[in-house]
């Protein structure tokens, strides 16, 4: 217990990259999340890190280009509006096949929308981000203790695969305080021949590059990205089962959708409902296998988010037609409430759940 | 607490002081008729003493808010209002300071009739279990970076020391030490160490000054 302290989400984050070797962070400021930037420009300077406020979120994340580059541990953060601008460099990042880790604590859009949190970059994060062929690893905390754990999870993700890790989490997850242990394990960084570290005159120059002057070889680059990419899918998929094992009504939601949607489920086996959750914790990959199981037995799907309905297409495919999909939504910075979930597993219950 | 005219509450952000102000401000009602809590956050726009509007309407207390407070215009504005704090004096008040040197900063145009006057308190919250402040050199730090951004010394501690919901006696025992270590050092008297309602009756009698204060929800 007493090894404990009690963080905002946005400081867990800031601190995990630091307990993960992180010595690069490059920000601009968005409400909810600059206290990540507040509390690297505090804490930077006194582990002879650098802190840099660039001059704006597209500078970020070219400055991030740079250092992940020499194979340095290297983070940005943002929230939508923000991580918008950053999409050229995200495209920039997949090309040249760097690591990084990009935090999106989201809020309400499309637009400068508002500073509420929301879930409605889903879409933007999981299929890809910006032009081209590309995937990003994308992390969903539903704790603060987990916004630590995710983030250097997060870092050794990224160097494994030199791709980028997000965390895409919303203004609540950033905003809220909880205990945290920050006893975290970390893995040691991965050997990387390919970053311009100096040849010292004893190897060949590498080069980081995005640009490809031959068709044939930016499409094998394509291919070849694509195979890593069938690995991760394999090996990496992360989820929670909440009371799965006889549920007759799934829902899938994550981060803060899933802390509500846990609590309806509570109150919904009170009732004598057969109500349960499989929680992404990575949204890509998407448990589609998981999911896909678990349609062989559950009669109705419910995606709780905090959008007009953007992992509702995942979990359709995944179900592929074997069980109803609804969604149970709020948008625009509001919360769906214990109370609204619970009445949409009701709803489901009644019409599908006559056995 | 016997109130000053003006009661100031600042800290690191994330202390509690939002938490701290309002419940102070039904203390200082019980007091005073004429009372008010004043948020000149301009730090944080997500939680902000708007948050408790109906209990402060029904206990009949001020609200002096930014009118942006709570809405999705994200900007650093002050009320106007704001002057009353100095300029009414038959009002009493809290002045709900935002985190930090940064928060502080905004306290600053107020400094100079608050000191003319001379009738204030200005209290430094403090939770030992915040990364930033969880030993007596960085929360004393803190601490003198918020003065050297106002222009205005502290005059006693508020212990806050908490895990949330994860918070025990032990918690709370163990956080002793380092506010009265903090203390000693800064000279200021501990005003109150904060504890949860539930568990003021065992540690009533190990430790002075206790205030029961209510576990801040955020879901």
């Amino acid at each position: 217990m007493a090894d404990k302290v009690l963080m905002k989400g946005n400081e867990a984050i800031a601190e995990a990259a630091i307990i993960a070797g992180c010595r690069h962070y490059f920000g601009y400021p968005i409400t909810p999340q600059t206290e990540i930037a507040a509390y690297m420009a505090k804490r930077m300077p006194k582990i002879g890190g650098v802190f840099l406020q660039a001059e704006s979120e597209i500078a970020a994340i070219n400055m991030v280009y740079g250092v992940s580059s020499t194979g340095k541990r290297v983070m940005t953060s943002s929230s939508s509006p923000g991580i918008s601008l950053k999409g050229e460099g995200l495209s920039y990042l997949a090309g040249a096949d760097l690591p990084a880790l990009v935090i999106n604590v989201q809020r309400g859009g499309p637009g400068l929308g508002g500073i509420q949190p929301s879930q409605s970059d889903y879409f933007q994060a999981t299929k890809g981000g910006a032009h081209g062929d590309f995937h990003m690893i994308v992390l969903a905390p539903a704790s603060v203790q987990e916004m630590a754990e995710l983030t250097v999870k997060g870092f050794e993700l990224a160097d494994k695969y030199r791709m980028t890790s997000m965390i895409l989490a919303d203004g609540t997850m950033g905003q809220m305080m909880e205990p945290v242990s920050l006893d975290i394990p970390v893995e040691k960084s991965i050997e990387k021949p390919w970053a311009v570290t100096g040849t010292k005159m004893q190897r060949k120059h590498n080069i980081i590059n995005s640009l490809f002057l031959k068709p044939e070889i930016l499409e094998k680059t394509n291919y070849d990205r694509y195979q890593r990419y069938e690995t991760i899918k394999q090996n990496e998929v992360r989820y929670e089962d909440y009371l799965m094992e006889d549920a007759e009504i799934c829902i899938v939601a994550f981060g803060i959708a899933a802390r509500v949607s846990k609590n309806a489920i509570n109150e919904a086996r009170k009732k004598g409902i057969k109500a349960g959750m499989i929680r992404p914790i990575t949204l890509w990959p998407f448990p589609e296998k998981q999911i896909a199981k678990a349609a062989e037995k559950a009669k109705t799907f419910i995606s709780v988010e905090l959008s007009m309905g953007q992992m509702i297409e995942d979990i359709k495919l995944a179900v592929n037609g074997k069980a109803d999909v609804t969604l149970c939504n709020r948008t625009g910075g509001m919360i769906p409430s214990p109370e609204q979930v619970l009445a949409a597993i009701e709803a489901a219950a009644e019409k599908g759940g006559n056995n | 607490m016997d109130f000053k005219r003006i009661t100031i509450i600042s800290g690191h952000y994330g202390s509690g002081k939002t938490n701290i102000a309002v419940s102070l401000s039904l203390d200082l009602k019980k007091q005073h008729e004429n009372t008010a809590i004043a948020d000149i956050d301009i730090v944080n726009p997500y939680f902000r003493t708007k948050d408790s509007e109906d209990l402060l309407n029904k206990n009949g207390i001020r609200l002096i808010c930014s009118k942006y407070a709570n809405s999705n215009v994200d900007i650093p504005a002050l009320p106007q209002e704001m002057y009353a704090v100095t300029d009414d004096k038959t009002l009493y008040s809290i002045l709900d300071v935002g985190g930090d040197e940064r928060g502080a900063l905004a306290l600053g145009r107020l400094v100079p009739k608050i000191q003319q006057e001379n009738n204030y308190e200005m209290i430094y919250v403090v939770n030992k279990y915040r990364p930033l402040t969880s030993t007596p050199e960085s929360a004393i730090e803190v601490m003198t970076e918020i003065e050297q951004a106002c222009r205005l010394k502290f005059t006693s501690i508020i212990n806050n020391s908490n895990l949330g919901k994860e918070t025990d006696t032990n918690t709370v025992l163990l956080s002793v030490p380092f506010v009265e270590e903090v203390a000693k050092r800064t000279g200021l008297p501990i005003a109150y160490t904060t504890v949860y309602k539930k568990l003021l009756p065992e540690l009533e009698g190990k430790i002075k000054n206790l205030y029961p204060i209510n576990l801040q929800k955020y879901m």
